[in-house]
C-alpha cells in the first residue's frame, strides 16, 4: 500500500469512528453551518462533538502547519481529506472567514507572533471574523476607500463607515482596510485587525430582498487600534487585500466543493419530475456546465497547490461559479413552480427556495462583480491593452 | 491523480507541439491539400512522420509494438492537431481504430497493427447511418454466409472512408434495428467486393464517404470481438473517439482564441486598439473562461477513462458537449471580432470555424451529449 493509500485508510477509519451520523447530511439551513466564535450556539450535540473532535486533530484547517492548529497535511493529503468527507457526505466541522480569507493572508504576511496568536484561535473556532472592505462610496472601486486611521504614536484612531460587512453583528473581530495615508491611493491603505467590542464600533444589519440580513453597515467612531494589530507593512495593506480577495473569490466560486457544483437534473426528477422537454433540455445543458465546472474546480485547486495556476485565475473561477449558481437557482425556481413561490410556509421550510434564489443574486456582486472579474481576466490574464 | 499533466506527459506535449506546429501547419498542410483538391485530404508523408515519432502507435499496447499510452496522451496529440487544423487520420486510425482492434483476434491485429505502427495503414470508422449520430440504432445487416458474413446496408460520414485500408464497421447480426444487443464489429477491407464509395468533400476540406454495402462477403476472421456482443466494445470505441474529438476541439478553440486575441492587440479603430474596448474585453474574458472549463472537463474525462472509472461515461459526454460549445463560441466570436477580414479566405479564422463545425458533429453534437448526460443521470 502506498503512503497515500495508507493515509486514506487512516482518514476513512477516523471518520467512521468520529463523524456523527447527523453530520453526514447536506446542509439544509443556515443554522446547520457552524461558524464558531465567542457566542457560538450549537444546533445540537452532534455539531459540537464534530467540531471538538476535528479541532483536536487539526482537521478544521487540515493543510495548515501543526504549530498553528492545523494537521500539517500535504496538498495530496488535503485532497484525500476532502474526498473522504465528500464520500460520506460529511459537513465541514467549521465554516469561517478566518479559515478561508484571513488565515491565508496571515500565513503569507503575518508575523510569527500573529500567526501563533490568531491562527490557533481561528483553527479552534474561537473567534468569528468579519471583513471590512466595501464602503458606501467604494464598491467596485474599492481602492477609493475613505475610512481613516489617524496616527497617535502607539495606536491609530479609526473613523469611517464600512458596508456589506458579512455577519458583522455576529462577529468577534474584524479585518479591515483603513486609509493611513491620504496622499497615496494604492500605497496609503493598511490592513488592521480589531475587536468588534472596542468602544466606538457599531453595526446595523441591512435587510435584503431575500428577507435575511447577512450583511451590515458598520460604523467606526474614534476606534482605538494598537499598532501591533497591523498585518503586513504600513500603507501596504492593498497587497494583503488583493491576496485575500483571491481567496475570497475562490471561496465564493465554490471551487472548494459543496452543493454548488452538483448537477441538478436528477434532483429535480426525484422531486416532482420533469414533464417538459424544454425544461429537461435546459437542465441537461446546465448539468453539462455544472459537471464541467466541478472538474475545473478540482483542476484549479490541484494547480494552486503546486503553483501552476495563473495568479488571476480565482477571478475566472468566481465569475463562472457565481453565474452558474444564479442559473442553478433560476432553474430550481422554474422546476418548483408555484410551490417555489411560497414565502414562509412550513411545508417549504420557510420559503427556502425563493430566499435562496434571491440570495444568489448577490453572488455576482459581492467580492467583486462579474464585470470587475471580466476586467481583471482581460487585463491580467489575456493582457489586453488599455485601462 | 491531479488534473494536470505528469512530467512524462508534459515532455510528450513539448515534443508534439513542436512537431505538429512545424510539420502540420495550416499553410503547408490544410491549405496546400485543399487548394490541390487532394483526393485523400491528408498527407501520407506526414502520417509516416507521425509513425517515426511513435505517435501512430500511441494507443496500441507495448506487447503489440505500440507505446501503450492512454487517452491523456492521445489527447495531447489531438489538441495540437486541432490547434493547427492538421488534416490527419490520427483520430480514426490511432485512436478509434486501435481501440477497436484491441479486442480483435491476433490474426486481425496482425493484418493492421504493424501497418498502423509503421504509418502505412489508415482505418476509418463506419458507424453512422443518416445525417445525425445515432449509434443506438444500427440497421446495416451482417448475415452468416459460409464461414463468414454477408454485409448489406449503408454507412454515412465515414471520414477517410474512400482512402482507408479498412473500415471498422458496426453491423447488426441479430435483433431489431434499435436493440442494444445483436451488434458485431467487423474490420472490412476498403475495396472488398460489393462496397461502393461516394466520397464527398466536407466543409472543413476533409474527405468522407457515403458507403454502400451490397452483399459484401467477409470471412469469420474479420469479426472484432464477440458476435452479437459488440455493444460494449462499440461503447468503448465511442468513448475513445468522443474524448479524442473533444481534445481536438479544445485545440481548435485555443487556436481560434489565440488568433483572435492577437487581432485585438493589433487592429486599430477610432484611434485605439480594439482590444481596449470593454465590450470586446468582456467577451474575450468570458470566452477564455469557457475554454478553460472545457479543458478541465476533457482532462478529467481522459483520466477517468484511463483509470477505468465507472464515472467516465457521463464525464465523456460532459467533455464532448462542453468542448463543442466552447470551441463553437471561440470560432463565432473569432470571426465576429475579426470583422470583415474574418469573412475572407485569406485569414485563417474561418478555417477554424469550418473544422469546429465538422468536429462538433462527429460522434454526437452538444445536444446529443447533453441528452445523454440527462439519460445517464436518470432523467
Amino acid at each position: 500500500m502506498s503512503e497515500l493509500e495508507a493515509f486514506r485508510a487512516e482518514i476513512r477509519a477516523w471518520l467512521d469512528a468520529n463523524c456523527p451520523p447527523e453530520m453526514r447530511a447536506p446542509v439544509q439551513d443556515e443554522d446547520d453551518i457552524c461558524w464558531g466564535g465567542r457566542h457560538v450556539v450549537f444546533k445540537n450535540e452532534a455539531q459540537k462533538v464534530w467540531l471538538e473532535r476535528c479541532v483536536a486533530k487539526g482537521y478544521t484547517v487540515p493543510d495548515w502547519p501543526c504549530a498553528y492548529g492545523g494537521a500539517g497535511m500535504s496538498p495530496a493529503q488535503a485532497k484525500i481529506w476532502r474526498e473522504e468527507l465528500a464520500r460520506i457526505g460529511a459537513r465541514l466541522p467549521l465554516s469561517s472567514f478566518g479559515i478561508w480569507m484571513l488565515g491565508p493572508a496571515l500565513l503569507k504576511f503575518g508575523t510569527e507572533e500573529q500567526k501563533v496568536h490568531y491562527l490557533t484561535q481561528i483553527a479552534r473556532g474561537e473567534i468569528r471574523w468579519c471583513q471590512g472592505y466595501s464602503e458606501p462610496g467604494s464598491g467596485s472601486d474599492l481602492v477609493s476607500l475613505q475610512t481613516f486611521g489617524e496616527d497617535r504614536g502607539d495606536h491609530w484612531v479609526v473613523n469611517g463607515q464600512k458596508i456589506w460587512t458579512s455577519y458583522a453583528d455576529k462577529a468577534d473581530w474584524i479585518f479591515c482596510l483603513v486609509r493611513t495615508d491620504k496622499a497615496n491611493k494604492y500605497q496609503g491603505i493598511s490592513f488592521l485587525l480589531f475587536d468588534m467590542t472596542t468602544p466606538g464600533v457599531t453595526t446595523k444589519p441591512i435587510k435584503l430582498i431575500s428577507g435575511a440580513s447577512p450583511f451590515c453597515e458598520t460604523f467606526f467612531d474614534n476606534v482605538v487600534v494598537p499598532k501591533s494589530q497591523i498585518v503586513g507593512a504600513l500603507n501596504r495593506g492593498w497587497d494583503v487585500a488583493k491576496y485575500l480577495l483571491g481567496h475570497e473569490r475562490e471561496m465564493i466560486s465554490g471551487a472548494g466543493g459543496g452543493d454548488r457544483l452538483n448537477a441538478i437534473g436528477a434532483v429535480v426528477q426525484r422531486h416532482g419530475g420533469i414533464d417538459n422537454p424544454v425544461l429537461r433540455a435546459e437542465l441537461a445543458l446546465f448539468d453539462v456546465d455544472a459537471l464541467a465546472y466541478a472538474a475545473m474546480g478540482e483542476k484549479f485547486l490541484d494547480e494552486v497547490k503546486v503553483g501552476k495556476a495563473h495568479p488571476a485565475q480565482p477571478n475566472m473561477m468566481k465569475y463562472v461559479g457565481t453565474e452558474l449558481n444564479k442559473r442553478r437557482h433560476e432553474l430550481l425556481m422554474a422546476a418548483g413552480g408555484s410551490t417555489a413561490l411560497e414565502w414562509d410556509s412550513a411545508e417549504t421550510r420557510g420559503g427556502a427556495a425563493p430566499r435562496n434564489w434571491l440570495r444568489t443574486k448577490a453572488n455576482s456582486i459581492e467580492g467583486g462583480t462579474s464585470e470587475v472579474m471580466l476586467n481583471v481576466i482581460a487585463k491580467r490574464i489575456l493582457d489586453l491593452p488599455g485601462g | 491523480m491531479p488534473l494536470y499533466h505528469t512530467e512524462d506527459q508534459a515532455m510528450l506535449a513539448e515534443t508534439v507541439t513542436g512537431f505538429i506546429g512545424d510539420e502540420g501547419a495550416i499553410k503547408t498542410q490544410l491549405r496546400r491539400l485543399r487548394d490541390a483538391a487532394d483526393p485523400a485530404g491528408y498527407d501520407p508523408a506526414l502520417w509516416r512522420q507521425f509513425a517515426e515519432l511513435g505517435l501512430t502507435g500511441i494507443c496500441i499496447p507495448e506487447a503489440d509494438g505500440g507505446l501503450g499510452l492512454g487517452h491523456v496522451e492521445a489527447g495531447i496529440v489531438l489538441r495540437e492537431i486541432g490547434r493547427n487544423l492538421t488534416p490527419s487520420p490520427f483520430l480514426s486510425t490511432a485512436v478509434i481504430g486501435a481501440t477497436a482492434l484491441g479486442a480483435a483476434s491476433d490474426d486481425v491485429k496482425g493484418r493492421y497493427l504493424p501497418g498502423i505502427i509503421a504509418g502505412e495503414t489508415v482505418l476509418a470508422l463506419a458507424l453512422d447511418e443518416g445525417a445525425k449520430h445515432r449509434p443506438e440504432r444500427i440497421a446495416l445487416k451482417a448475415e452468416r454466409a459460409g464461414n463468414g458474413f454477408r454485409l448489406t446496408g449503408r454507412k454515412d460520414f465515414v471520414v477517410h472512408g474512400a482512402t482507408a485500408d479498412a473500415l471498422i464497421v458496426a453491423a447488426r447480426t441479430s435483433g431489431a434495428d434499435s436493440d442494444a444487443d445483436g451488434i458485431t464489429l467487423f474490420a472490412v477491407p476498403r475495396d472488398a467486393a460489393g462496397i461502393g464509395h461516394n466520397a464527398v468533400r466536407l466543409v472543413d476540406s476533409a474527405m468522407a464517404s457515403h458507403v454502400t454495402f451490397e452483399g459484401v462477403e467477409v470471412d469469420g476472421g474479420a469479426v472484432i470481438g464477440d458476435v452479437d456482443g459488440g455493444r460494449a466494445l462499440l461503447e468503448k470505441v465511442l468513448a475513445a473517439g468522443r474524448i479524442g474529438t473533444a481534445a481536438e476541439l479544445t485545440g481548435v478553440g485555443s487556436g481560434a482564441f489565440a488568433l483572435t486575441t492577437d487581432y485585438l492587440k493589433t487592429r486599430k479603430q477610432f484611434g485605439k486598439l480594439i482590444g481596449e474596448f470593454q465590450a470586446l474585453q468582456h467577451r474575450a474574458a468570458h470566452l477564455y473562461s469557457e475554454l478553460e472549463i472545457a479543458d478541465a472537463a476533457v482532462i478529467k474525462a481522459q483520466q477517468l477513462l484511463d483509470a477505468g472509472s465507472a464515472k467516465a461515461d457521463v464525464m465523456v459526454s460532459v467533455a464532448k458537449a462542453k468542448a463543442g460549445l466552447a470551441a463553437n463560441l471561440a470560432v463565432r466570436e473569432g470571426v465576429q471580432m475579426h470583422g470583415g477580414v474574418g469573412m475572407t479566405d485569406e485569414f485563417d479564422i474561418g478555417l477554424y470555424m469550418k473544422r469546429d463545425r465538422a468536429l462538433a458533429e462527429f460522434l454526437g453534437d452538444a445536444a446529443y451529449h447533453a441528452d445523454r448526460v440527462a439519460t445517464l443521470s436518470g432523467y
